[in-house]
């Protein structure tokens, strides 16, 4: 092994540190950072938590490489005198919860990387990888999973503190997105058509190994005209899942019953007569007939995205907000229940395209694990930008209009297709 | 509200002596005059009372030499008293009567945190809201972040350097909040920086001087008692408003201790912000 560019997996001169205290004010943190590096190692910062007030703490976790087990060791005993201590020599350290819907107050709180938990000397990974939740261990099973907040039941064990736990970071360096080209996180300046063909490659990709892309949509699909084009890659079997909101069903179905959007006329852009009321006698209709689904199975409604979702067994999955007119009889309207009917959803998803809606790619970003590559399309960049804050760092963000890109991606997928088939 | 009066905890050297050698100022071959030494610690006795002061005694005990050095005993936060564990064991056996002292005087004792470290005020030094730590030679760094952790006060480690300056009170004297002075050879590049960030005034103290104990000293009040031998520091204290007084303490020096190691301030030292703020 040349242990040049190694990861956690490749080298095994690697130690976890954790420091903790009041370590950024009195230097402490630097020191020990320029202390691994003058005897020879080299150091990664896989967590850092910054005390908010003058009297509370902050926390680093450490990953500390060395080219010999021997540097390693001359290292962490060095670092061990400033107050490092290595971590994943004790077994996490497991609290009951004492009342429902709330942790334990020392609760570790979970990121959305790949993590596991230290339980009897074993190492166990933890499922349903997911940020801000807390890590409930069964030791019964020797299992760990991430629980949120609102779901956590009294008695349940969750890890507290930070010993015994280990996380994998995703190794955004080594291309694995297979956005080599893309450096920045938000590509504003780059040729669109380079990342469009790769977007197109990886939904070719997952149809052809049965895995699963999951599609974050709002109502600009429609109001661009994008919506033959997004019907062709549903009929197309390159997706899989729908999440949307009220908005996106609504504007989809007043199109395929009046032809418009908002009340404007979508083949020629012209404001239809009393077209203001469209959308909400769209809405109207599909309450009296009992939902989507029973609209489709009624023949009362033939066309659109919503309408190939179900001709096609798309799962969709919309969640209500505040300001939804109706809204649609599908419509989750309790937003913990849109939660956990979106974690329950995502658990198979492989790939996700976020097409031109911040609130709903961020619900869903705070959902995934780091391992699902996502794609954020918007015309806005601080919607790439915010899901990148939020700790989605997986993202990789196109800045462009809806209409050009799905044209643009329908035309790749369907040359892609003939090749194959050829 | 009316300040109380200074509480300063010390003990007759009755059985002090060098009976071993456990930092590089010590040397069996170098006795103490415990006649002189006797003397001097009265004459600190003196100062501290003239100054101001009322002064408890812990009771010395045969075997314990360095008993003397109160500022060891632990530290003090309200009235919780953090205990010490020291690093060597010839001065373990002063740890009990130490814990026995601030139990029977209603102070809430705290253990030094599990597997670390821990020699009290000569270690661990509030300036304004902070408390200022060394570490290295006796304490533990990672022991410093446990108290603070759970004291609930921001902790500043610092790294000692130099083997001749073991305990930070050897270096570092806390003066005011925001006021302090140090020697600044006994702390690295990355001590002296914190230092100069979080104390904007801070006076440098003269390797001459320093081996005099210069930093080792006993405020009360304005009143600022060190060893002899530190004129400078005395001048720079002057004008700032301080009243230096030196009293002679050379045979203590020869056990790597002064006025400051000899005393434990038991209502917190004047530098420290909790001492005057409201409790809550």
């Amino acid at each position: 092994m040349n242990g040049k560019g190694s990861s956690v997996a490749a080298s095994p001169h690697v130690q976890e540190v954790e420091i903790s205290g009041h370590i950024i004010d009195s230097l402490i943190l630097p020191k020990i950072l320029d202390a691994i590096s003058a005897r020879g190692g080299t150091f990664r910062i896989d967590r850092i938590t910054i005390g908010q007030r003058r009297s509370d703490p902050s926390y680093a976790l450490v990953e500390v490489q060395a080219p010999s087990d021997e540097v390693l060791r001359e290292i962490i005993s060095t670092i061990s005198d400033h107050g490092a201590t290595p971590v994943g020599d004790v077994d996490c350290r497991l609290e009951a919860a004492d009342i429902d819907g709330a942790f334990p107050p020392a609760f570790y709180s979970s990121t959305n990387q790949r993590t596991e938990v230290r339980l009897d000397g074993r190492w166990i990974p933890v499922a349903d990888q997911e940020m801000d939740c807390g890590v409930a261990v069964d030791p019964q099973t020797s299992t760990a999973r991430c629980v949120p907040m609102s779901e956590v039941r009294k008695e349940q064990l969750f890890v507290v503190g930070h010993g015994g736990v280990r996380v994998f970071p995703e190794d955004r360096r080594e291309g694995k997105h297979g956005f080599e080209f893309m450096n920045s996180a938000v590509s504003t300046e780059k040729p669109k058509g380079v990342a469009v063909r790769q977007i197109a490659q990886d939904l070719h990709r997952a149809k052809r190994d049965g895995q699963k892309t999951l599609v974050v949509g709002g109502p600009a699909i429609v109001h661009t005209g994008s919506v033959q084009h997004f019907s062709r890659l549903i009929r197309g079997g390159y997706v899989h899942k729908l999440f949307a909101g009220n908005a996106l069903a609504t504007h989809d179905i007043e199109q395929a019953l009046y032809g418009t959007s908002l009340g404007v006329r979508l083949d020629c852009g012209d404001i239809a007569e009393a077209g203001h009321e469209h959308h909400l006698r769209a809405i109207n209709h599909i309450r009296r007939a009992g939902g989507i689904r029973k609209a489709v199975e009624a023949g009362e409604l033939n066309s659109g995205i919503m309408f190939e979702c179900v001709r096609n067994n798309v799962d969709f999955l919309l969640a209500g907000s505040i300001r939804d007119d109706g809204p649609l009889p599908e419509v989750i309207t309790d937003v913990l229940e849109a939660q956990r009917q979106m974690r329950e959803q995502i658990r198979d998803v492989s790939f996700c395209l976020m097409i031109a809606t911040t609130l709903h790619s961020i619900a869903v970003g705070n959902l995934l694990p780091a391992w699902v590559k996502v794609v954020c399309v918007d015309i806005n960049p601080s919607t790439v930008i915010k899901l990148n804050d939020r700790g989605s760092a997986q993202t990789v963000g196109l800045v462009t209009d809806v209409e050009p890109f799905l044209r643009a991606l329908v035309h790749e997928v369907e040359a892609l297709e003939r090749s194959a088939a050829s | 509200m009316a300040e109380a009066q200074p509480h300063i905890l010390m003990c007759p050297p009755v059985f002090y002596a060098i009976e071993y050698e456990i930092n590089p100022w010590m040397n069996r071959q170098r006795q103490a005059d415990h006649d002189l030494a006797v003397r001097q610690w009265n004459g600190l006795f003196a100062a501290l009372s003239d100054a101001g002061a009322k002064i408890s005694l812990l009771t010395p005990v045969r075997g314990l030499p360095d008993l003397v050095f109160t500022a060891n005993a632990g530290m003090i936060f309200r009235r919780t008293a953090v205990l010490s564990r020291f690093r060597f064991e010839q001065r373990q056996g002063e740890e009990a009567h130490d814990a026995r002292w601030f139990s029977d005087h209603g102070f809430e004792i705290v253990p030094p945190p599990p597997e670390t470290f821990f020699e009290g005020a000569g270690d661990a030094l509030f300036c304004g809201e902070d408390l200022f730590a060394g570490y290295r030679m006796r304490s533990d760094a990672r022991g410093h972040q446990e108290i603070g952790r759970r004291l609930g006060v921001r902790v500043i480690p610092l790294e000692l350097v130099d083997a001749y300056y073991y305990h930070l009170d050897t270096c570092f004297c806390p003066l005011a909040p925001g006021a302090a002075m140090y020697f600044p050879p006994a702390f690295d590049e990355y001590g002296r920086t914190a230092l100069r960030e979080l104390i904007p005034e801070l006076i440098p103290v003269e390797a001459e001087e320093a081996e005099a104990f210069a930093c080792n000293a006993v405020l009360v009040g304005r009143t600022v008692v060190t060893n002899t031998g530190c004129p400078r520091l005395h001048a720079a204290l002057a004008e700032r408003g301080y009243q230096p007084i030196e009293t002679p303490l050379s045979e203590f020096v020869k056990a790597g201790g002064s006025a400051k190691c000899l005393t434990l301030r038991l209502d917190g030292e004047e530098a420290a912000a909790w001492r005057t703020a409201d409790e809550d």
